[in-house]
């Protein structure tokens, strides 16, 4: 596919592959709400150019779910733990905590609330997004066992 | 109190996960931001540079040339329209006219192919203004040689929400004035034991919703279309019907999902802008505001509050005065009804005897202002849960009990001519207490306290609904209500599938399209569960009234001989569900029943408010006395919403609420240096991050089913943030000696107080 020089990942994203998963919000990647992985690290897609994705491996909030409909851990644990109201941030609040599972399997809360900071919530106050991640990296580990 | 109280529920006041969660885990869930119409064009605004100017000339011959535009609006363009609206004042121009009366208002707007292009584009419009004198603050508004924003006389709006009269338009800056009296003040004063007084100051905060405000506007011959981000699509539609002059079947405004809202995104925002753009350009357009642009579109009313309180000797409050001067900034907006709710909500929730509280907004050269979570109440329960604790502290009193002592009663009339109070301060209260360790010991430099806030909430009842239940026997809930994010899409099927007793999964919502749902007011003022809730539940019944009937015709027997049951009817031996009434009825497997309800202010609903909304929160903090930083150890909430439908979503609010709180009561503020806003921006601009979480946190919910909402609920959402101010001012004063009457409470802020009490 082609973009120009200038377009972001998210407007790549969004506007020519249609995956509107990806929220844009602050534009000066603070906010965290456009948080991609780009070969397993996070990125805010809001100022993170298109072009220097090239070669690299990009996977968004659309790429979690299995095919056949099951969850991503970090998804169930969501729903389950009531870690969103209004939603807008949790694709890149989602994202922020796969890369710190992915990076550190089981941490702690404090460990869990100096990774997330760089994402903001405003309805939610956090805690419930705290549980969340603490419930599924419990479920990965389980699952990692069997 | 409700007559009857229920207890064996199977599907309400059950934290059921989320109807949304799904689509919203999966990045599935569509807002407005993604919506994309066939031969859409985008529209960018260029904003005013100065605070109050006279528009000389516009010349936008370069922009109009500039490849790729379509068009660009300006307030010179808008001939055939009626460009003022506003559902209280009609004083808002959707572009300046004129003059501009605040720096960033929008005075022109290019539609062009891409967004790109509708900006690079705004370089080449050449305005001339002529500066004018300024005010930005209450006080300058007042001034004798103060200039007038507003010249003109105002038409009112027509949707107010309240039946006083509009006091802007009369030949100075006041925007609304409010007054509440009881008793003899100055008698209670002169007689009194004690008495506290202070000047207190209440910042311009914004919302900060994630999602800007963002709109798609398709106005054609068969009339405007608009896609929003809107609360209140209902009021939104009556700003609109009146600038196109339209009837209102021709307007329709649809909101998906909403990426927060607050009360920032309550009323009428930028729908009107956007759909002048697509009547000028002919096409869809597309208008979405970066956040800065949306700091630069609302913010609450910042407030000047002098009060002062007075006890007997035995501690009993007998008065209160407070005389209120708000910033309502260059346009009305909602600020009226902010101005009277602020007046209100100086009492609650103790019983005074005597009362008197004088309240104005003024225009100034500043962001409008208008509803904010809380409305008005967080700006007045800083100095009202202040003087609680300075008055105990006086007296010698412990402040939680001298709390219960003054608090009202369930039932009483403490609110001349407003319903009794339907909560439970004593419980939510001791709750509150006990959740943060009240009486036990506490470190050095530790502070701890109660506060808690009663809201006359609800906002006006008018409110309807259909719910159809369909031939297979799954339902359809057609609702005005929005989802914001406080989980209507969840707590509305719960209540229907209760009273139809049908399965939660079979329960679908339609919401927030005013061609196809049945009429909301709004969505704000915690009002949903409470009003939408019992609309949903009467319809329900109704829908079971006309669904025992034609299992009567069915059954070819009287319908006093039908009995229903969780999900159907027996009739003898007889036994059928609703798929089988509905399907024997209409002799096909298909069809439905639309069962209705209109609700207004009559019956239970006669009375206001709706409902008194209270909370109490708890904190513990410590300070460092080297900074002056504050750090909050525990925050405990305690919503009193009469039943919980959805548990879990009730005590995410109140964490939501308290966590908006902690922002102001800590750091959230917008600051003007002169005629500019200097932290309109993300870096700038302090929001409450992970690592501000209090050490622990404990959520809680009192339920007696005191509620006029469905099966004994109240509404909820608000008030936790409304005591957080003042909660985290006296913990810092039991914690270090220092009273700051000022919000937020910065480190620069209470380490001055230390420095300044050390000279003492």
């Amino acid at each position: 596919m082609d973009c120009e020089a200038a377009d972001t990942l998210a407007e790549v994203l969004r506007n020519q592959l249609n995956l509107n998963g990806t929220k844009v919000s602050c534009e000066v990647q603070v906010c965290g709400a456009c948080t991609v992985l780009v070969d397993g690290a996070p990125v805010s897609a809001c100022t993170y150019l298109a072009y220097e994705a090239r070669g690299k491996s990009v996977t968004t909030i659309e790429g979690l779910e299995k095919p056949d409909g099951t969850l991503h851990p970090l998804q169930q644990a969501f729903i389950d733990e009531f870690a969103f109201q209004c939603g807008y941030c949790t694709p890149g609040m989602i994202m922020a905590a796969k890369a710190l599972l992915d990076e550190n399997p089981k941490p702690s809360r404090d460990q869990i609330i100096h990774y997330m900071d760089g994402n903001i919530c405003r309805c939610t106050g956090y805690v419930p997004i705290v549980a969340a991640i603490q419930r599924a990296a419990g479920v990965m580990a389980k699952g990692s066992k069997t | 109190m409700s007559a009857e109280k229920k207890t064996d529920f199977q599907i309400v006041n059950h934290s059921i996960p989320r109807r949304d969660g799904r689509v919203k885990v999966t990045g599935k869930a569509q807002y407005v931001a993604d919506l994309r119409l066939i031969g859409m064009a985008y529209a960018k605004v260029l904003r005013s540079p100065y605070a109050h100017a006279k528009i000389i000339t516009i010349d936008k011959s370069r922009a109009e040339a500039y490849p790729g535009v379509h068009c660009v609006v300006t307030g010179y363009d808008l001939d055939g329209l009626n460009p003022y609206y506003g559902h209280a004042v009609k004083d808002h121009p959707l572009l300046a006219i004129d003059k501009v009366r605040y720096a960033g208002e929008p005075v022109a707007a290019v539609v062009a192919v891409d967004e790109r292009t509708a900006f690079e584009a705004l370089e080449l419009i050449d305005v001339k203004y002529q500066e004018l004198k300024a005010v930005f603050t209450p006080e300058e508004a007042m001034a004798k040689d103060a200039p007038l924003l507003h010249e003109r006389k105002f038409e009112a709006g027509a949707l107010r929400g309240f039946e006083g009269d509009i006091t802007a338009g009369k030949g100075s800056n006041i925007c609304q004035s409010h007054k509440i009296q009881w008793g003899d003040v100055e008698k209670a004063f002169r007689e009194a034991a004690s008495v506290v007084e202070g000047n207190y100051y209440f910042p311009m905060t914004y919302a900060y919703a994630m999602e800007p405000y963002v709109a798609v506007a398709d106005v054609t011959d068969q009339g405007v279309n608009i896609y929003s981000s809107a609360q209140h699509p209902f009021m939104v539609r009556h700003d609109l019907k009146s600038i196109f002059n339209l009837p209102v079947s021709k307007v329709r405004l649809i909101v998906p999902f909403v990426g927060g809202g607050y009360g920032s995104k309550s009323y009428t925002k930028i729908e009107p802008l956007v759909a002048a753009c697509s009547w000028k350009a002919k096409r869809p357009v597309k208008l979405q505001l970066t956040v800065e642009e949306a700091m630069l579109t609302t913010r609450s009313d910042d407030a000047y509050t002098w009060m002062r309180t007075a006890v007997d000797k035995n501690g009993k409050i007998i008065a209160r005065q407070a005389k209120i001067l708000m910033n309502t900034g260059a346009y009305a907006e909602n600020s009226p009804l902010v101005v009277e709710k602020s007046t209100n909500r100086c009492v609650g929730p103790y019983a005074i005897p005597n009362v008197l509280i004088e309240n104005s907004s003024l225009y100034t050269n500043t962001i409008p202002a208008s509803s904010y979570r809380g409305f008005g109440c967080a700006q007045v329960t800083l100095p009202g849960e202040s003087q609680i604790d300075e008055l105990a502290a006086k007296i010698g009193k412990d402040p939680y009990e001298f709390r219960l002592a003054n608090a009202a009663k369930p039932g009483e009339e403490f609110f001349p001519g407003m319903r009794p109070f339907d909560g439970t301060l004593k419980q939510d209260l001791d709750t509150a207490a006990k959740a943060i360790g009240w009486g036990t010991p506490l470190a050095k430099g530790h502070g701890r306290t109660v506060a808690c806030s009663g809201s006359d909430a609800g906002a006006y009842p008018l409110t309807s609904t259909a719910v159809r239940v369909h031939a297979d026997g799954s339902v359809t809930i057609m609702t005005g209500s929005t989802e914001l994010g406080q989980g209507s899409h969840t707590v509305l099927p719960q209540i229907a599938a209760e009273a139809l007793g049908v399965a939660y999964e079979k329960v679908n919502v339609v919401s927030s399209d005013t061609a196809i749902t049945p009429y909301d007011r709004s969505t704000g003022a915690s009002r949903t569960t409470t009003l939408m809730g019992s609309a949903v539940l009467e319809a329900s019944q109704e829908a079971i009234q006309q669904m025992v009937v034609m299992a009567a015709d069915v059954l070819k027997v009287k319908v006093e001989d039908i009995q229903t049951v969780r999900g159907g009817v027996r009739c003898g031996e007889v036994q059928l569900d609703w798929s089988q009434v509905i399907s024997k009825f209409y002799a096909l497997p298909d069809g439905e029943v639309i069962g209705r309800s209109y609700i207004r202010k009559s019956g239970k609903f006669a009375a206001l408010p709706v409902f008194w909304e209270a909370a109490a929160t708890g904190v513990e903090i410590s300070v460092d006395e080297e900074t002056g930083k504050i750090t909050m150890e525990k925050l405990a909430t305690v919503g009193d919403v009469g039943l919980a439908i959805n548990p879990a979503l009730a005590e995410g609010q109140d964490l939501g609420a308290a966590t908006m709180g902690m922002g102001i009561g800590l750091f959230e503020e917008l600051v003007y240096e002169g005629s500019q806003l200097v932290n309109g921006s993300i870096l700038d601009y302090r929001l409450p991050r992970f690592s501000d979480l209090p050490k622990q946190v404990e959520l809680h919910l009192v339920q007696n089913q005191d509620g006029v909402g469905p099966y004994g609920a109240k509404g909820g959402g608000e008030a936790s943030l409304n005591s957080m101010a003042a909660n985290i001012a006296n913990a810092v004063e039991r914690a270090v000696g220092v009273r700051i009457r000022q919000a937020p409470l910065t480190p620069e802020r209470v380490w001055r107080a230390l420095k300044e009490k050390e000279r003492r």
